[in-house]
């Protein structure tokens, strides 16, 4: 019985290592691909790279462009743990900026912009989950028709034409900088790390895994399921909401068609940072790095000059590469932890 | 059950041909169970009865190269049924050549010898039914035969031939065609689709969509269900018919044994009577059937001989299905084996004025009708019924899972109709289906642990992973859960120690009442002693335990109080104490028992 317990015990540090190298090594890949990215960057363009404020620029720059995708992953990420999936994404931010943006709602200064973009995303939002746990619609159907739908409306409201966004305050968001850092980078690392906190920390991140990864298991613990599902899709609205404060900032204006493809984006991003498409597992800094990712792709070939259906291409390999890496070593792993 | 084909023999373990009804019992160290088989619940199988107890049929070695009746398609009779009440003019069973024989088989299953020396065999153009209780071993030997499990040890013949089928195609082929409880049919395809799914007639790649509706014309008019259009979604028919087509399938193979397991589970009385008239048009064209039913009064009727199995082993092969009494039928099935040790109890219930549990009047339309029971602290109540007698979805709905027709579920003075309802009473659940309604198979033992509870640990919406980890990890030792990390995923654990996490995920939440569905499903021997310990000392701590299980030895020994449940219905409740085995798998499986018999 002693030697059992003392078996046990070196098993135990065993496998807590194995599960700790997992993680490392899922965000360690992620790492590498954007090591290779940038080495390719320097042997392309080696005089831009040897000037250091040049470097600086384009980093910002970088993750300047990530902002606002990235904010839309993280509510992405939480819709996918838990056992959905959010194509309307791109539309709730169209529609949340269009409407921030009409004259109507200008005449409210910022505060009012800000306060319609977050509502109007977060009610959108949760149509959608009541939609999916109340009318029993299946999230790709329900979110399909929402994409559709909201961007409809969204023209509707604009009336085709780009708004034009007056507000001093809104539109010096994109500019501002807080020590050196842009302002939507500032508001990316918030997103993020409050993310990782909700995810980890506490229980509505408990309630989503849970929910996610066995509907049923925890219907039966006394989980209110349906009720949490809402949440998700009002988290995921909220998101968008910001993210469209976000890119009318940097557009200083608002239309039906921006953000366009955004869901397919952010599900990718999600995806190659290990986040599981059936639910019940994933990672919000997994998430963070696949954004960056393509935003670094979308630099380089921005540097390089080349043409967008190059980059389309090399995404696409990017997906399938992360997914088959990821399948690999999660079954590799689950049977050395089995053994 | 998953784990299928090519498993090494186990080391040899050889298999006489008589095995002593208990030969090994000592077997593994389960904690807590020393005092020696006491319990002993079975009066019936120590006293063996007198008819013939050779386990092994008898080895006349059979010469006849074994040409099944006619391999023509004997001649169709239209329309009437050809006269199904005396079956056959020609020789009696014994005298038709032996299509199958299976001497000392044997599948071992990590933890569990499923089968343990099992002896078979079937006659050309007989109906041969297979008896034995939940966990015998029957859905093993069915698998064996189609293929699906491979035997360990042990040997098959089939028309004489060494038979070692390692796919369920192969089986099928070789003339031997199983019809699952559940129908393996696809319902969106047509019945002729159906019926030759996965070999269908084809010219060039293209289906020949009428030669094959015209073949299953003629399958469905032998089957004496010309009615039947070829070309019908399988979706819009009955089960009766579903079982038609399932029929079907297997004479589009050609199959001289059909392996029908349970199949009028599905069936209303009058469709019951149709099956058996198939039953017999196929035996008389020369097709053997093996027959796998509860239901006694059915083997009486349409069955020619009975094997009982139990424990993996036959218990008596051979026996007529019509002369034999059914006491001696049940003593076969019936009496305490190795799996069964239960602890001594040591507390009983606790006297109340008020029950901790009452259920007045529950109803669910087709699943269960006026259901009442009550359950007091520190009481053990067992549910005794077959699988479809409505015991599950009665737990479920006393959850709050499922929503009552009628009837009220009253804990502690309060109605009960969500879970999160029945959850903040003090009611927890251990589901049938573990790893589908209870796990989260890739989270760690403590989050599962903490399922239910976690909330409770946390401040202001921040989990306490430190103090749920402390918690899950006392609840684990009180379990003795192995390995006793509580980090590790649920998915590496066995079974039994999978449900240990179930059931300590209730014991965290400070559960009143615990409703336990078939608590040992899956569970290797010793666990489940581990287990019984577990519910034991849980009653004798106040908390009431409300339990349903398939094997009837594990609701006597583990309740204070037995309800046995028949097609939605409680027919009968008692003390544990007076009640035994025999006498409750009767009750289970319609009262065959108090009707008269043949002595």
């Amino acid at each position: 019985m002693t030697t059992e317990t003392a078996a046990d015990k070196t098993t135990a540090t065993e496998t807590k290592a194995l599960r700790q190298t997992e993680g490392l090594l899922r965000n360690l890949g992620l790492v590498g691909v954007l090591v290779v990215l940038v080495i390719i960057g320097i042997v392309t363009r080696p005089e831009l790279y040897g000037d250091a404020t040049w470097v600086r620029t384009n980093v910002f720059t970088i993750l300047q462009q990530a902002s606002a995708i990235g904010v839309v992953t993280v509510g992405m990420t939480f819709v996918i743990i838990g056992g959905g999936i959010d194509l309307s994404v791109g539309a709730i931010i169209a529609i949340a900026g269009v409407w921030s943006t009409t004259v109507a709602t200008q005449s409210y200064g910022a505060a009012g912009m800000i306060f319609t973009a977050l509502v109007v995303g977060i009610v959108v939002g949760l149509i959608n989950g009541i939609l999916i746990s109340y009318g029993r619609l299946v999230p790709f159907i329900a979110t399909l028709a929402m994409m559709v739908a909201a961007r409809g409306l969204a023209a509707q409201i604009s009336g085709k034409q780009t708004q034009v966004s007056g507000n001093a305050t809104i539109n010096g968001i994109a500019t501002t900088k807080i020590l050196g850092i842009p302002l939507l980078v500032v508001i990316l690392a918030v997103v993020v790390a409050a993310g990782w906190v909700l995810l980890n920390r506490t229980t509505f991140g408990r309630r989503t895994v849970a929910v996610g990864g066995n509907p049923e298991a925890a219907r039966l613990a006394g989980i209110n399921v349906r009720r949490h599902t809402v949440l998700l899709y009002a988290l995921s609205g909220l998101c968008c909401g910001l993210a469209a404060i976000m890119l009318t900032s940097q557009a200083t204006s608002a239309q039906a068609a921006m953000a366009n493809l955004y869901e397919l984006d952010a599900i990718a991003a999600a995806i190659i940072g290990g986040t599981l498409l059936s639910g019940g597992r994933g990672t919000i800094v997994g998430a963070l790095f696949g954004v960056l990712v393509f935003s670094t792709i979308t630099n380089l070939f921005a540097i390089n000059n080349l043409s967008t259906e190059v980059q389309n291409m090399v995404k696409g390999a990017i997906i399938v590469a992360a997914v088959l890496v990821q399948q690999f070593r999660y079954r590799s792993l689950t049977q050395l932890l089995k053994r | 059950m998953t784990t299928a084909n090519a498993r090494p023999p186990t080391p040899a373990q050889p298999t006489s041909a008589t095995p002593p009804p208990d030969a090994a019992l000592p077997l593994d160290a389960a904690p807590a169970l020393d005092q020696a088989p006491a319990l002993d619940a079975a009066p019936a199988l120590d006293q063996t009865p007198a008819l013939d107890a050779a386990p092994a049929p008898d080895p006349t070695p059979p010469p006849d190269p074994i040409p099944p009746p006619d391999p023509a398609p004997p001649p169709i009779h239209d329309g009437h049924p050809a006269d199904p009440v005396n079956p056959d003019p020609d020789p009696g069973p014994e005298n038709r050549p032996v299509v199958l024989q299976l001497t000392d088989v044997v599948k071992t299953f990590p933890g569990v010898r499923a089968l343990d020396g099992v002896q078979l065999e079937v006659r050309a153009g007989e109906v041969h039914c297979l008896l034995g209780q939940n966990g015998a071993g029957k859905s093993t030997l069915i698998k064996v035969l189609a293929g699906v499990h491979l035997a360990d040890e042990g040997s098959i013949s089939w028309l004489g031939e060494p038979f070692a089928p390692t796919s369920p195609q192969a089986a099928m082929r070789a003339g031997i065609a199983t019809i699952y409880q559940e129908l393996d049919l696809v319902d969106e395809l047509s019945v002729a689709e159906n019926a030759f799914l996965g070999h269908e007639p084809h010219l060039l790649g293209f289906n020949r969509r009428r030669l094959m509706a015209y073949e299953t014309k003629k399958i469905l008019t032998r089957l004496g269900h010309p009615e039947i259009a070829a070309r019908r979604l399988v979706r819009t028919l009955p089960a009766a018919g579903k079982q038609v087509v399932s029929m079907a399938r297997a004479l589009s193979h050609d199959a001289r044994l059909i392996v029908m397991d349970e199949p009028s589970a599905v069936l209303a009385h009058d469709e019951v009577a149709n099956l058996f008239r198939i039953i017999r048009e196929l035996t008389a064209q020369g097709i053997a059937v093996i027959y796998i039913s509860h239901r006694l009064e059915e083997i009486r009727e349409i069955g020619d001989r009975v094997t009982v199995l139990k424990d993996g082993r036959t218990t008596a092969a051979n026996l007529p299905a019509r002369g034999t009494p059914t006491r001696d039928l049940v003593s076969r099935m019936t009496g305490r084996t190795i799996e069964y040790v239960f602890p001594q109890r040591t507390a009983g219930r606790q006297e109340h004025d008020q029950p901790l549990l009452e259920v007045a009047d529950l109803t669910r339309e087709g699943e269960f009708a006026d259901v009442s029971l009550n359950v007091h602290k520190g009481e053990i109540v067992g549910i005794a019924g077959l699988v479809g007698s409505g015991r599950s979805e009665l737990l479920e709905t006393i959850f709050g899972a499922r929503r009552a027709d009628s009837g009220t579920v009253t804990v502690r003075g309060r109605r009960v109709t969500s879970v999160g309802a029945a959850v903040k009473a003090g009611i927890g659940m251990a589901p049938e289906e573990r790893k589908s309604q209870a796990l989260l198979l890739d989270e760690p033992v403590y989050r599962n642990m903490t399922l239910a509870s976690f909330a409770g640990f946390a401040h202001v919406g921040f989990t306490n992973t430190a103090g749920e980890k402390a918690a899950a990890g006392a609840v684990a030792d009180q379990l003795e859960l192995r390995p006793r990390d509580v980090a590790r995923p649920v998915r590496t654990l066995s079974g039994g120690n999978q449900q240990k996490v179930v059931v300590g995920r209730w014991l965290l939440g400070g559960t009143r009442l615990l409703l336990l569905d078939e608590p040992t499903r899956g569970v290797d021997v010793g666990a489940r002693a581990e287990l019984y310990q577990v519910i034991h000392d849980l009653a004798a701590g106040g908390v009431g335990v409300l339990l349903v299980s398939s094997e009837v030895p594990e609701v006597l020994g583990l309740s204070d109080r037995v309800l046995v449940m028949r097609e939605g219905r409680m027919v009968h409740e008692a003390p544990a104490a007076e009640l035994d085995e025999a006498t409750v798998l009767d009750l289970v499986m319609a009262g065959s028992l108090l009707e008269g018999e043949p002595a």
